[in-house]
Order: C-alpha cells, then structure tokens, then sequence
C-alpha cells in the first residue's frame, strides 16, 4: 500500500492523507489525528476531511518534514477515536426533482428508494464545503447514481441529495451537482446558536420520510 | 456616517476574515485585497482588522451626510471628492454634505472605503465580515445597495495622516501580467509533465466567471493521465484546482473548506492581494517557489507593513508640528 503524504494547500495549510479503505474504521484514525494535531504548537485548526486531515498553521512551516513525520507515526499507531455522537432524526420530505430519475437510474420503484434511503442510520464522517454540511457514511451501494452534467445553480437550503456512494443536506442555498431527492427544514448551520453547526464528526442521522411525491 | 446613493452589486462590508470556525464547515470570508484593506485601516489609525468597505464594481456614489473623516486604498477609479481628484490610496475629511465619487477601474478590481474605528457593524462569531452563503455578518449579511447608511464607530476621529498618499507596490509586471508566486499542491505530480511546464511557463486569464468565492482561469489544458475521483478533502483561499476539463479554479476569500477537485498549485498568502485586485482578461503568471521562500515573502511583506506605519506615524508627527 502507497505511503501517507503530506502537501501543502496553502502556505499557512497542509494536507495530511493516507490511502486505506473508506469505511468508519479509517476515518475514526482521522478523528484521532485530527485531535492530537489539534494541540500540536503552530496549529490554529485541524479538521478531518474523507479519510484525510489538513491543519491550519500559524506561520509558513520551514519544511515538511517534522510535520510528516508526527503524522506518520500517529497513522501508522492505528490510533482512532470512537465517537458516542447523538442520534438525530430528521423529517425528510422525498419530494425532490430527481427522485424520479433516481428510481430509473437505479432499476428501484420510487417507494423502494425511499425505504433503503431512509433505512440506515448515517454517520458524519466530516463536517466542511459550506457551513454545517455534513459529508455522511452509510449510503447503500444500490442507490448509488452519478453526479448530474449540469449543476443546479442555486438548489435551496435543506435539499436532501445523493452522488455515488455519498448522501447528505444542504445547510444553504448554492450550486449543487448532486440528484436531490428530497427536502427538510432542518437548520443545520445557525451563527446564533452555540454551536453554531448542529452535527459534528461522529454524530448520526436517521431519516424519517413525511411524504413522497415524485 | 455614510449614506449609499448609487452603487452596482458587489460592495461587502469585510474585516480580515473568520477564523477559527473552519471545522464547522464556514469558510473565512475577508478582504480580496487585504493589502488594501490594512492600508486604508492604517491611514486612519483603524486596527488592521477594523471592517472596511469593499466596493467591486464602479461607478459608485457616497454621501457623507455630516462628514468625516475617510479613507481610500486599492483598484484606481478616478475617485473625486465633491468633484476634486483623489489619488488611489487617501485619507482625509469630508465635509458635510459631500458626495464621494468613484468612476470606472482604471487599474484594480477592488476599492476598499475605510471610516474611523472602522464600520460599525455587529461582531458575529468572531469577525465583521460578509458570509454571503451563510447570509450572515457585514451588513445584514448581503452586498450593499442604495440607501443602506454605514455608521463609523469612532465617528468624530481624525484621520492618523490627513491629506496622506501613497503609491502601492505594482500589480503587474513589466509585461503587463499578474504574477503570482505558488507551491506545488497535493495533484501537482500527477499531471503530465507538459502539464506542469504549460502551468508554470504560460498565462492564464482571469475569466467573467469569476467572483469572491474564485475565478474560473482559461489557458493552456492541464491534463492528468491519473484518473478515479478524489476523496473530499480540505481546501481553502489560493489553491488552484484542476476540474476534469483541464482549466483551472483558483479559490479565494469565499473559498469552500473542502473540495474534490485535483489540486495544482497553491498560492503563497502574500500574493493573495495581487489576485484580489486581477480582473477578467487580466493575464496570471505562476511562478513556482519552496517554502523557504514563501517565509521570505511573508516576512518581507510584513516588514513593508511595518515600514509603512512608520512613514504614516512620521507624516502624521510633521503634521502636528507644522499646526
């Protein structure tokens, strides 16, 4: 298996992945690294992505190489941190413009998509793109469809949408090339609340269909 | 006190950005120029990170309905004070009733207004600034239109230099181009070889597609032989991303935290301001550096900072000596 590698996307950024399995396991070893990093001297922020971690520095590093080989070790430790995160459900109207097309890309009856969508609890493996989005694990392959070739421009906030094996909610209105299949008012990012994104990385959400209309 | 009287889509109140909330997915915001930004907050005796206006697109029309004190840095449009030229980077006093007039862009693409103490608005989660997704921060979390009034915090203060200008570092080379000095980012070895050559050795121009969240470039096709989609990942202000079509995105103040696009390229942050102030048509030139010097330019530009507080502080001594 290929090495971990460390990048920089910035100056003042870098981007730590490994190349392993995407499942829950693997990710909970970002969990951990992201953590550990956290408290490393010269780091403002690390955040787990997909199966890898970028850190936020406080100044330009002089090399990569001290960093890497901190990241290394605790990758190569096996470490993870196991979340107890909370279970919320979530309304979901399966009212979107593509559940139909969703049924036909996949073979399945409208009803079925909504019984295998709405069947498993989904864990947030990362929270990131824009405010409060959570990227969630758990799709079942059979839903699995491909990223529209023309993006919505503007699909509204709390748009439920599904692209290969990933799933997840818009917290706000922007573009989006994912198939959405359905709706909520749930808020999932709000600057008054404390804090302010509702879901962190190990939490979970059930999906309680209200209604279906294709 | 400002009142808006005329003014295109695009002007955002904006502060140095947000930090410390990237985990929950909210990306930075700030300044395009910060640069400019802490250069009109200087002129002032503003903090650096005091909220300023940033006024993208001209003509534009300010009422100062009591007067005051102001100042100006960034693109040059022709600005005039109750019709009396003001160079690009100024501070000094309206007085009542005067109306700020700033024309077309000659150079630059942004203007960024500073008011004493900065503009007065709401600190939330941590920053003055605009989130435009989010629709939160600045001023109502939205672009400015006419007949929004801006208040100063610290209205009666003067300016730390009146009458101050300076020349700002130049945008573009003697070619005419923006160059732009950049680290190799995490894709940077998967594209071919004549890739990697097209990107560090030829332009590419800032396209119409382009905005505070990036710019869509448009220039020699960046291909990558290695294929298979990405894992989500971090991204942030300056990385240049490399869609399937070979053209690349670089992103900016309003960058997403994470992406899956293949990464080229990474901006250095002192450069950051020189894309700010590029607009559609202008021609970007990667010049690739190591870490060590992307430190050196970090420091450098800190010392240019600091160099020019002295010259304001200077200015601004003579001045009282001279009353």
């Amino acid at each position: 298996m290929a090495s971990p590698s460390l990048s920089m996307i910035g100056s003042r950024a870098v981007l730590f992945h490994a190349p392993c399995p995407f499942d829950l396991a693997h990710q909970q070893r970002f969990w951990a690294i992201a953590d550990h990093a956290a408290q490393w001297e010269g780091v403002r922020e690390a955040v787990p992505g997909m199966t890898n971690v970028t850190l936020l520095l406080k100044d330009v590093p002089p090399d990569l190489d001290h960093l890497s080989c901190d990241l290394t070790a605790l990758w190569n430790s096996g470490i993870r941190k196991e979340v107890e995160g909370r279970l919320l459900p979530i309304d979901i109207a399966y009212d979107g413009p593509h559940l139909a097309e969703v049924a036909e890309l996949t073979g399945l009856a409208i009803d079925e998509v909504v019984r295998l969508h709405s069947a498993p609890d989904y864990t947030v493996y990362a929270v990131g793109s824009h405010a409060g989005y959570c990227y969630l694990g758990g799709l079942n392959p059979r839903l699995e469809t491909p990223r529209r070739k023309v993006p919505l421009p503007r699909l509204p906030g709390g748009s439920l949408s599904v692209a290969g094996l990933q799933t997840g909610v818009s917290a706000s209105m922007g573009p989006s090339g994912w198939n959405t299949i359905g709706s909520t008012g749930t808020r999932f990012f709000d600057p008054a609340r404390q804090p302010a994104a509702l879901l962190a990385p190990g939490d979970r959400i059930r999906f309680n269909p209200v209604r279906v209309q294709a | 006190m400002i009142e808006v009287l005329f003014i295109p889509p695009g002007a955002t109140v904006q502060d140095l950005g947000r930090d410390g909330f990237w985990s929950q997915g909210l990306g930075r915001a700030g300044a395009m120029d910060p640069l400019a930004h802490r250069i009109a907050n200087m002129a002032l005796g503003n903090d650096a990170d005091a909220a300023t206006v940033e006024i993208a697109l001209t003509p534009a029309r300010l009422l100062f309905p009591q007067g005051g004190a102001f100042a100006l840095a960034g693109a040059a449009c022709g600005a005039r004070l109750a019709g009396r030229p003001l160079p690009p980077v100024w501070a000094g006093m309206a007085k009542a009733g005067e109306v700020l007039d700033l024309g077309p862009m000659t150079q630059g693409a942004r203007v960024y207004l500073a008011l004493p103490g900065g503009i007065d608005v709401p600190v939330v989660l941590g920053s003055r600034s605009t989130q435009l997704r989010e629709a939160f921060g600045g001023h109502e979390g939205r672009f400015l239109v006419a007949g929004d009034t801006l208040r100063a915090r610290d209205p009666a203060a003067e300016p730390a230099a009146r009458d101050f200008s300076l020349t700002m570092p130049l945008l573009h080379d003697a070619g005419g181009g923006i160059v732009l000095r950049a680290l190799p980012s995490t894709e940077h070895g998967d594209f071919s070889e004549s890739a990697r050559r097209a990107f560090w050795s030829t332009g590419y121009t800032v396209t119409q597609q382009s905005n505070r969240q990036g710019y869509r470039l448009d220039g020699e096709t960046l291909d990558r032989p290695a294929s298979g989609e990405l894992r989500s990942h971090g991204i942030g202000p300056g990385v240049v991303q490399v869609p399937g079509g070979g053209q690349p995105i670089v992103q900016l103040a309003d960058s997403a935290t994470m992406g899956g696009y293949p990464k080229i390229a990474a901006i250095i942050e002192p450069d950051l301001w020189r894309i700010g102030q590029a607009r559609p048509g202008d021609v970007l030139h990667f010049r690739r550096v190591d870490l060590s010097e992307a430190a050196q330019a970090a420091r450098d530009q800190q010392a240019w900072l600091d160099d020019l507080q002295m010259r304001i502080d200077d200015f601004r001594n003579r001045q009282k000596g001279w009353a």
